[in-house]
This record gives structure tokens, C-alpha cells and sequence, in this order.
């Protein structure tokens, strides 16, 4: 089945300079594609670029190099009308529920602004459009007067995906959207989230490092190391048959709430830490922790291969 | 078998500005020798009061004991001066915490951190506190000791500065090690590390464990004996296969069923636990879980549950556990949305 590709990330890079001349390579050469309608996640260890990616893709940075089309329009050159509406049709929802609400703001203004600066439902409907977003959310109409103090973090993460929904947009990328909650409440996070895309056609970026939850959300998964893309496949194979060694070590690192698989299950762990992004390893940059690591990694960055159909991998084992 | 630690009805409450907040409200627990136990529970369930009123590192002006009894091999702790319990605090029961960036001082070396210990307990020359040092630092799997004495906190990863807080909790040797959430702000690659380092340590010292986390895959891993906490109360008790395998508390059910699993059929919905925790600055007459239970019964608003004996490793405190509610079906709620 032919789908739409929706976003087309294309060669993006994003470096920042952080001073005596060193530069922080945040992401190297990433490229995938996002069909309407799907979930593609993108998991990586902290500082592996997962978020710096989502950001750059929104618009909020403008990349080094590389481009990002929505819809066949550049996000970070069109200026056409088409393309300044781009704004309004991709939405992000943001790790931290405490920070990323205004606390000097009602709810309701919360809301509300997005409609504002898009000058979309005036006047008595754009109240009346906050009462619904609550509404379709699981919060109350009489929670449109109160300060964002005043609700939990999955009350205050629901107002935040109630503020990226309101302006009708087809695209979320949601940033860790759940790590910041306990779990009983994130299985409530994610369950709206689920239920909101298949009833708006929404489609996703879902970053996050829990793979399991990842797994559980996503119809595609990225995995992302010290700034590159490793393996690219759908969830299930993902699981089932990682190909790259990192993806691997990832997977069978994550503690599993089953005592008796746990104990007996043979795990990689893979030693070491994660080198600075600002001084990569030359070739594979996941050489310096790998277990199969040969002489040809260190010399020669992997290239970006179809190793199975639909599966993805940079790894020199497969070239 | 006699328990190396005993905590019985502890209640620990805080004052602050908007009142009194109960946060832990009559916790038992009991930690035998070579032994690990987790606490899990979520953010304000009061497991890390009830760590640092083992501790006594509940700041005082504030904070109080207000009863209970914590045993450390028959002695009492409650009751003790300050002065006394410096001598067990890194001797008898060390704790390590969360983030190791602001639990450590950035401004000395890590050397002089470890050895301030070893000097205050056992009294001795600082040439000899430097060779122990050197041995534990060897002991957490940290290279070059003898040059790592010299550095500070900054010049360490995060998984390394967590090995060095390990490594000072353990330098005097103590019957207890009380590890707060020690694997939360790590990657899932170094956290496997560092579980794998607590069973080392655990299999060359004996050190007895409490560890405190959210992550009941931390827990599978590393836990002989899990209790469960809920606003303020240990809710169920037993066994680490017991609380996987045979759960009988309904929130130790719901916490299982709302996480998804890497083997997990991804079509099937979580099922989350509805609604948040209870208001600790007035908790509820009854059991604290009663607004978010599927099974919750007339007497479980107005009675507090006590904790009562499924088997002889297993304990429960809910009133489904009683003979006259026996007959209530457990089915597994209908997975919606919401």
C-alpha cells in the first residue's frame, strides 16, 4: 500500500558551536520519513540527539545543513502562506508538564492562544472551543479558570496536549511526553494519546528513551546514538530482530517486571559510557562500546543500508 | 532467623505552610540478613521518608517521628541523641541517593569524600584510609584508582559518580546499604551496570540491601522481598516471585497491568490506574486506595485495612483479604481509554 509520506526528513544535520571553537555535532546526517497517519518513534540514550531531531524538525531550530519537508513544503524556507501555515499544523508537546505551562496563565489562556495568534474561532466560540479540548482531554469545563498549579502532572501533561490539539493540527511531536509521570499515570497518558490519533487522524513523533513503552506506541521505530541514526525498522521486527549491535544491547539492557525471565535471560552489557558528542570515535561512532567491533569500524563511517526489506541499519557487519 | 532491621508502625509527619502532611502513616517493614528488599512505589508514597527516618536524616525543624519503633539488630534507633547515631550512620547504615552531582560536594576531591569516613569511624592514619580507598574505588569497577583520588566529581560520568557514592556508602564496611531511586537518572545501559555492580557487592560483602525505585524491572532483577507503598502505608508485602506471579493488593495489580512489556501485544490497550493518589495533608478515613479501586466495598470508605497474613511471607492490607468479603469475583477491568 502506497501511504503519504507526511514529513520527509532529508540528510539533516544540526551542529551547535559551544564556544573555543568547538562545535556539538547534536545530529549527523539524519534522514527518514514520516506517512500520515503512523506513530514513528525515536529512542536513544540521553544526549543522542533524539530531541535536538524533534526540534529541528518543528522549526524551533534551523538546521546546519540538510532540509525538512511537511507536506512538500520546507519548513525552515517557505515563506509562502502555505508554508507559514505550517506552523499551525504541526504541534509539539513537551517533556516537563511543570515547565512548560505558563503558571501566570489560566488554563483557559493556556488554550486559548494558539487560536489567538492563528486568529482561529472568535469570539464566543473560542471559549467554547477550550470547553471541548477539556473535554476530549478527560479534564472539566470548570477547570478552564485555574492555574496550572492547581492539577497533577498528568492533569497539567493532558492541558498541554489539549493546547497542542486546539488549533486542529494533523502532526504532533511529543517529546518525552510521559517520562516526567508515574507509571500508573503514563499508561492514562499514553491510552488518551492512542485514542485521540486514531479519532483525529493524528500522526506522531513520539521520542522517548523507554523502549518499552516506544514499542508499545509506535508502527516504526528510530534508534539513535551519539547523534546518528542507527536501525530503522517497524516495532515489531525492531524487537524480534535487531540488527544493529547498539540496538541490541539497548534491548536486552531494559529490566523486564518478570523475576523469574529476568534472572535467567542472557543479557549484552555493554561497557563504558557514552563518548563526548563533542570528540566522536572516527568511523562507527558506536565502535568504542561495541562488543563485535572490527578494524574496518574505526576507519570508514557504516552507510545507511536496507538490510532487510523495511529494516535499516548502519553497521559495517551488514555492509 | 533473627532481622537485622525492624520498622514498626512508623509514622513520620511535616509541617508546612498549608498544614500537616502525613506523610508516612504507620509503615512495618523488616530486612533479614544478606537480604534485599525494595520499596516501590510512586512519587509521595512515602518511601524515601521512611529511608531517611531510618537514616534519621529527616530534617527536624520540620519534620517528625511522630511514633513507631526502628530496630537496627534489637537496638532502638528513635530514641537515640544525634551524637549516637553518627556512629551507625556509615558504620552500621549507609544510604546513596538519587543524583550523585548535588548528594556529593563538588569542590573536594573525591578522595578526601571517601576517606572522611573511614577516619571519623575507625580512627586511622590517613595513609592507611588512602589504601582502603584505593580498594573499594578497585571494588566498583573504577579504573585507576590511585590517580581517580585526585579528581572531582565533574571529571565523572554519571554512571561513574554513581560507583563512587557506592563506594563511600561501603568503605566502613556496614550491615546495610538503603539505595534511594540509585538507577532513576541513568541511562538504561549504565543502570544495567550498576544493578549488576549491587548483586557483585552483595555476593563479596554480604551487605544487607533496601533499595527504594519505581522501576519494577529494577526490582525483578535485584529484589529477594518487595513491599509495596501506598500514601504513606506498606500496602502488600512478600516475596519478590510472590508480588509478580501472585499479587493480591489491587493497586500492586494495577501497577503491574499499566506497564507495557517489550513482549507485549502493542494493539491491546494499557490499563492504567484511574485517577491520582490521595491528599496526604488530609488522607482519607479509610483505605487510601478505595477512589481508584475497581473492587472497593462500603467498609473500605469509613475502615482503615490492616495488614493481615495471606501466607506466612505474604502480607496484605485490604479488606478483600477479610473472610467475609471472600466472595468478591477478581476479573480484570475492561481495558478503556480512560
Amino acid at each position: 500500500m502506497e501511504r503519504k509520506k507526511l514529513v520527509e526528513v532529508k540528510r539533516l544535520h544540526k551542529h551547535f558551536t559551544i564556544g573555543k571553537g568547538l562545535l556539538l555535532r547534536a545530529a549527523n546526517d539524519i534522514s527518514f520519513d514520516i506517512y500520515q497517519g503512523e506513530t514513528f518513534g525515536l529512542v536513544g540514550e540521553s544526549g543522542c540527539g533524539k530531541s535536538t531531531t524533534g526540534r529541528t524538525i518543528i522549526g524551533l531550530y534551523q538546521p546546519t545543513s540538510g532540509e525538512v519537508l511537511y507536506d512538500g513544503h520546507n519548513v525552515h524556507t517557505d515563506k509562502s502562506r502555505e508554508g507559514k501555515s505550517l506552523m499551525r499544523r504541526m504541534q509539539m508537546i513537551f517533556q516537563d508538564p511543570y515547565a512548560s505551562l505558563n503558571p501566570r496563565m489560566t488554563v483557559a489562556d493556556i488554550i486559548a492562544e494558539g487560536l489567538y495568534l492563528n486568529d482561529m474561532y472568535k469570539g464566543r466560540q473560542r471559549l467554547q472551543r477550550v470547553y471541548d479540548m477539556l473535554e476530549l482531554v478527560g479534564l472539566r469545563k470548570e477547570h478552564a479558570n485555574r492555574f496550572p498549579h492547581e492539577f497533577s502532572g498528568g492533569q497539567r501533561q493532558r492541558i498541554g496536549i489539549a493546547r497542542a490539539l486546539a488549533v486542529e493540527p494533523e502532526f504532533i511531536i511529543a517529546d518525552e511526553p510521559i517520562s516526567a509521570l508515574d507509571v500508573s499515570v503514563q499508561a492514562q497518558v499514553v491510552n488518551l494519546m492512542k485514542q485521540l490519533q486514531r479519532e483525529q487522524n493524528l500522526t506522531y513523533l513520539f521520542i522517548a528513551h523507554d523502549l518499552a513503552m516506544v514499542k508499545h506506541i509506535s508502527d516504526r521505530i528510530g534508534v539513535m546514538y551519539l547523534g546518528n541514526l542507527v536501525e530503522l525498522t517497524t516495532s515489531e521486527r525492531l524487537y524480534q530482530d535487531p540488527k544493529h549491535p547498539y540496538t541490541q544491547a539497548l534491548l536486552s539492557a531494559i529490566p523486564v517486571p518478570d523475576p523469574d525471565l529476568e534472572r535467567e535471560r542472557e543479557r549484552i552489557i555493554i561497557q563504558g559510557d557514552v563518548p563526548s558528542p563533542v570528540i566522536p570515535p572516527s568511523g562507527c561512532v558506536f565502535r568504542t562500546r561495541c562488543p563485535v567491533a572490527k578494524p574496518v569500524c574505526s576507519e570508514r563511517k557504516p552507510d545507511w543500508l536496507e538490510v532487510a526489506p523495511q529494516h535499516f541499519a548502519a553497521c559495517h557487519l551488514y555492509q | 532467623m533473627g532481622k537485622l532491621l525492624e520498622v514498626e508502625d512508623l509514622h513520620v509527619t511535616f509541617q508546612t505552610h498549608g498544614g500537616e502532611v502525613k506523610a508516612v502513616r504507620g509503615v512495618s517493614l523488616a530486612l533479614s540478613e544478606g537480604e534485599t528488599l525494595a520499596i516501590v512505589g510512586e512519587s509521595g508514597c512515602g518511601k524515601s521518608v521512611t529511608a531517611k527516618s531510618i537514616m534519621r536524616l529527616v530534617p527536624e525543624h520540620i519534620g517528625k517521628i511522630k511514633s513507631g519503633s526502628i530496630r537496627l539488630k534489637g537496638r532502638e534507633l528513635t530514641t537515640l541523641t544525634e551524637q549516637e547515631m553518627r556512629k551507625i550512620r556509615g558504620k552500621e547504615i549507609s544510604m546513596i541517593f538519587q543524583d550523585a552531582m548535588t548528594a556529593l560536594n563538588p569542590t573536594i576531591t573525591i578522595g578526601e569524600q571517601i576517606m572522611e569516613g573511614i577516619i571519623r569511624h575507625q580512627g586511622i592514619s590517613r595513609r592507611e584510609a588512602r589504601e582502603q580507598a584505593i580498594e573499594i574505588l578497585t571494588l566498583v569497577g573504577i579504573a585507576n584508582p590511585e590517580s581517580r583520588l585526585k579528581q572531582y566529581l565533574h571529571q565523572f560520568s554519571g554512571g561513574m559518580r554513581q560507583r563512587i557514592m557506592i563506594a563511600i556508602a561501603l568503605v566502613c564496611k556496614p550491615a546495610i546499604l538503603i539505595a534511594d531511586e540509585p538507577t532513576t537518572a541513568l541511562d538504561v545501559t549504565i543502570q544495567a551496570q550498576i544493578v549488576d555492580l549491587f548483586k557483585q557487592i552483595q555476593k563479596k560483602t554480604g551487605v544487607s540491601i533496601i533499595i527504594i525505585t519505581h522501576d519494577l524491572g529494577v526490582v525483578a532483577k535485584i529484589a529477594d522481598r518487595v513491599s509495596v507503598m501506598y500514601a504513606g502505608k506498606v500496602v502488600e508485602s512478600a516475596p519478590v516471585r510472590e508480588i509478580f506471579y501472585n499479587p493480591q493488593h489491587p493497586y500492586t495489580k494495577g501497577l503491574l497491568a499499566s506497564m507495557p512489556r517489550l513482549d507485549s501485544d502493542r494493539n491491546m490497550p494499557l490499563t492504567p490506574i484511574p485517577g491520582t493518589p490521595p491528599d496526604l495533608f488530609s488522607p482519607p478515613a479509610g483505605c487510601a486506595f478505595v477512589a481508584r479501586c475497581d473492587w472497593a466495598l462500603e467498609v473500605c470508605r469509613h475502615h482503615q485495612p490492616a495488614a493481615s497474613a495471606f501466607d506466612d511471607q505474604h502480607t496484605v492490607a485490604c479488606w478483600l483479604q477479610d473472610p467475609r468479603a471472600k466472595t468478591v469475583k477478581y476479573t480484570l477491568r475492561a481495558a478503556t481509554g480512560l
